[in-house]
């Protein structure tokens, strides 16, 4: 399914606070990996986020789309626009909210990336359909990118 | 969500995760709603795991706010077209 008539296949990574040092790099790693599959991404987040990934990949050789977080909830939720695939960075409480909200808004297949020092009991509180990657990686990404390798489209 | 920043609000609880935000508002309402996350309230869609529990209290509502950095705030602003639309919308 291609819900972006007329282009390849797309894929959404919602990031959000960027108080984890694993994020960024495992959504820029998570973008090589889709456009090796020939997924488009487009990353949505909170400003400080979409910073720190547009300043790590200047010529934009990985990333693609940036948009704003709210903006991107707005469109999914006003049908206006939706995915093939959506992978939701999750490090907090706010962040298995974002994805439950993913969950009921949007028809792609969706992933929770947990991460952080309480990455177990963060995916306990996902309790709707989401396929989970969890990882307590906070500063070493491996452990998560190699995950996160065995559920790749 | 930047329109719920442009509404006057009170912040009813703040620190608690928003499974415990969605109780809270359970045991210490009479009157409460539940509806899907991306339901629009005061112009912006409602983040939160599924289903997401509204309050009401007289012409005020009661609802979650999540911010991603900060976590779920729970909020009360006086709306009664809004509830009047979640009354509306519940017996659909």
């Amino acid at each position: 399914m291609t819900t972006e008539t007329g282009g390849p296949p797309t894929a959404l990574l919602l990031l959000g606070c960027p108080q984890v040092p694993v994020q960024t790099s495992v959504a820029i790693h998570l973008c090589d990996q889709l456009r090796e599959r020939g997924i488009a991404p487009v990353i949505a987040g909170t400003g400080a986020a979409r910073r720190l990934i547009e300043i790590a990949d200047p010529k934009r050789h990985y990333i693609g789309e940036v948009i704003d977080l709210d903006l991107c909830i707005d469109q999914i939720a006003e049908h206006q626009r939706d995915f093939d695939h959506a992978y939701v960075f999750i490090h907090n409480d706010a962040g298995v909210s974002y994805a439950g909200t993913i969950s009921a808004i949007s028809k792609a297949r969706l992933v929770g990336i947990v991460y952080g020092e309480h990455a177990d009991e963060t995916a306990e509180a996902i309790t709707f359909p989401c396929d989970v990657v969890a990882a307590k990686a906070t500063h070493n990404p491996m452990p998560l990118v190699v995950r996160l390798g065995r559920v790749l489209p | 969500m930047s329109c719920i920043e442009q509404i006057e609000y009170e912040i009813v609880l703040q620190g608690a995760s928003f499974r415990e935000s969605a109780e809270f508002i359970r045991s210490h309402f009479s009157e409460w709603h539940e509806v899907e996350p991306g339901y629009e309230l005061f112009g912006a869609h409602l983040i939160g795991v599924p289903p997401v529990v509204l309050g009401v209290e007289g012409e005020d509502v009661i609802f979650p706010y999540t911010k991603p950095c900060r976590g779920t705030f729970l909020l009360r602003a006086r709306g009664p077209e809004e509830i009047a639309r979640l009354r509306e919308w519940r017996k659909k």
